[in-house]
């Protein structure tokens, strides 16, 4: 197969398992660079294992076996010499609750940077900046320039999750991973963390776990689709809704199940 | 019938906790009444409660044997208790933690006599041994064997507030690389400070109460471990406590009742004394407690 610089995810033959229970199925799948792939199907498919196979959060549980290959940058990150903490500082992840950490708002930006740097040491006036452009860059600023020192916790819902893309930023990802992150917004807040991705793919490379099918009709460039643990049907959105390939897929987007 | 009964056993404690503080206030009162004084009470060192001609009932060497054993409790206890809380809850495997959690429930069923025991018997000539100090038992003796004894209860609790961490911060903190050492310093224990904080009180409340081991291992002798200049505190030094106080000498005051007119006779104000400091450790016990039931009430409101 061509090796196509365009590609930043790439899994080939994945297979994963809980203990005994088999989650994920030969998957093999390649994700662009740049545009935002939503990953959709019925509850249980699979697509949120499959988002966290991308930085290994997998491995919180015990018992997951992983057998295939996820390459992010052409580099396997299931190889031994992966560092885990470098990975995550690549691959950011914003998760289906808001969950900004129990610290000031600046403290939660400013995170990152700090835990990746040698001994925590880093200028003040360095951190400052890159907070604050990660706060503007996310369209937050504005309304928490003036309280800063309060806690990320006490905001409302759409600027918790904005907290928590926002704290992802100043580390340079190359991809954002998401899942369902507009679950627990009302129909403003997710419009308006829509409006940020579809500004953020740009420089990103972002992949989307979405119940919500109308979302990924709306945001997504292309859209796989999986079912019981397999990669059914991988293709651009708009065709992927119109003309579907497989019968499966075309029964689900129609609603007969999911 | 049977919720009545259950209603009755519920409301039980409420009747107990009552009565034990009006009894204590029965027996302590005359005292209050007649002779007590506060500025002496709690300023003067000098115990005498039974002397023939000069009667004096300073507690604050008491207080101060007390307190000087909690320190070194909690000094041991809080580093010990919080390290295996953390260990517990956030590093160890499944086996190790099912493990670790019965012994430190057995340590908090070993009876105090035993560790006063251990104090008196193994703990002293060590301590003599190491330190050179001519007596063993002494606030260290003592505060080693309390600190001990807390470490059950302040794990427990802090273990469960380090777990009440939502999982979310934890996972947050994860995603963006941290390793699991700066997810523990920088987003677990911020988080469950406050329950970490409540586990420290009640550690502290249980240093303050401990009676028969603490008898057993002070040296029990009337001494101010303070002093104004270097090193501020001997904790070679013997102490006596408040709780070992009344344990001691309880049995040998003799409760008299009032004479003719009220008055009672001065022989009997021992007896009352040591209820007088009864409500004293009830006062501070209670507001120990109190402190860490309202900061534990609040994390829960906060979330």
């Amino acid at each position: 197969m061509k090796q196509n610089t365009n590609i930043s995810i790439e899994t080939d033959n994945l297979s994963l398992w809980y203990g005994k229970f088999q989650a994920l199925f030969d998957v093999s799948s390649r994700i662009k660079h740049g545009m935002i792939t939503a990953l959709i199907g019925p509850s249980g498919c699979g697509k949120t294992t499959l988002l966290r196979c991308f930085n290994r959060m997998n491995e919180r549980f015990s018992s997951v076996g992983i057998q295939g290959q996820v390459r992010i940058m052409g580099k396997n990150i299931y190889d031994a010499d992966v560092s885990l903490i470098e990975l995550r500082k690549t691959v950011g992840m914003v998760f289906q609750r808001p969950n900004p950490m129990p610290l000031s708002i600046y403290d939660n930006v400013a995170f990152g940077l700090r835990i990746h740097s040698p001994h925590g040491k880093i200028s003040r006036a360095k951190e400052a900046e890159a907070v604050e452009k990660a706060l503007q860059e996310v369209f937050l600023f504005d309304q928490v320039k003036d309280h800063l020192d309060k806690r990320g916790t006490g905001l409302p819902l759409e600027q918790q999750q904005k907290l928590c893309i926002a704290r992802l930023l100043p580390l340079k990802p190359t991809i954002l991973l998401m899942d369902e992150p507009c679950s627990a917004l009302d129909a403003e807040a997710t419009e308006a963390v829509e409006d940020l991705l579809r500004r953020l793919k740009e420089k990103f490379t972002i992949v989307i776990v979405t119940h919500n099918m109308a979302q990924a009709r709306r945001i997504s460039d292309e859209c796989i689709y999986m079912l019981k643990g397999n990669l059914i049907e991988h293709n651009k959105t708009a065709e992927l809704f119109v003309r579907p390939r497989d019968k499966r897929t075309e029964e689900y987007i129609e609603g007969r199940y999911g | 019938m049977i919720v009545g009964l259950i209603y009755v056993c519920g409301v039980s404690a409420i009747i107990f906790v009552f009565s034990i503080f009006y009894f204590v206030w029965r027996e302590g009162a005359p005292f209050l009444y007649d002779c007590f004084d506060f500025k002496s009470f709690f300023t003067s060192p000098e115990w005498y409660p039974t002397s023939v001609g000069n009667k004096r009932y300073g507690i604050l060497a008491l207080l101060a044997g007390t307190g000087s054993v909690t320190i070194v409790a909690m000094l041991i206890a809080v580093p010990f208790s919080l390290g295996t809380a953390i260990f517990i809850a956030e590093f160890c495997g499944k086996k190790t933690k099912e493990g670790l959690k019965i012994v430190i429930e057995l340590l908090a069923a070993i009876p105090s006599v035993v560790w006063g025991f251990i104090g008196l018997m193994v703990m002293n000539p060590i301590i003599v041994k190491l330190t050179g100090a001519a007596i063993g038992l002494n606030a260290l003796n003592a505060g080693i064997i309390v600190g001990l004894m807390s470490v059950p209860i302040i794990v427990s609790i802090a273990e469960d507030s380090i777990r009440a961490v939502p999982d979310g911060y934890i996972e947050a903190a994860e995603a963006l690389g941290a390793t699991r050492w700066q997810t523990v310093y920088k987003v677990i224990l911020p988080a469950a400070k406050n329950g970490l904080l409540a586990a420290i009180l009640l550690g502290v409340g249980r240093a303050v109460g401990e009676t028969m081991a603490v008898l057993m291992a002070t040296g029990h002798s009337i001494n101010v471990p303070f002093s104004a200049e270097f090193p501020y505190f001997h904790a070679l030094d013997s102490v006596r406590t408040l709780t070992a106080t009344i344990a001691a000498e309880l049995g040998e005051a003799p409760r008299l009742d009032a004479g003719p007119g009220g008055i009672f006779p001065p022989e009997g104000r021992h007896y009352q004394v040591l209820f007088v400091i009864g409500i004293v450790l009830f006062a501070i016990t209670f507001f120990i407690n109190i402190t860490a039931d309202l900061i534990v009430k609040g994390i829960r409101n906060k979330q």
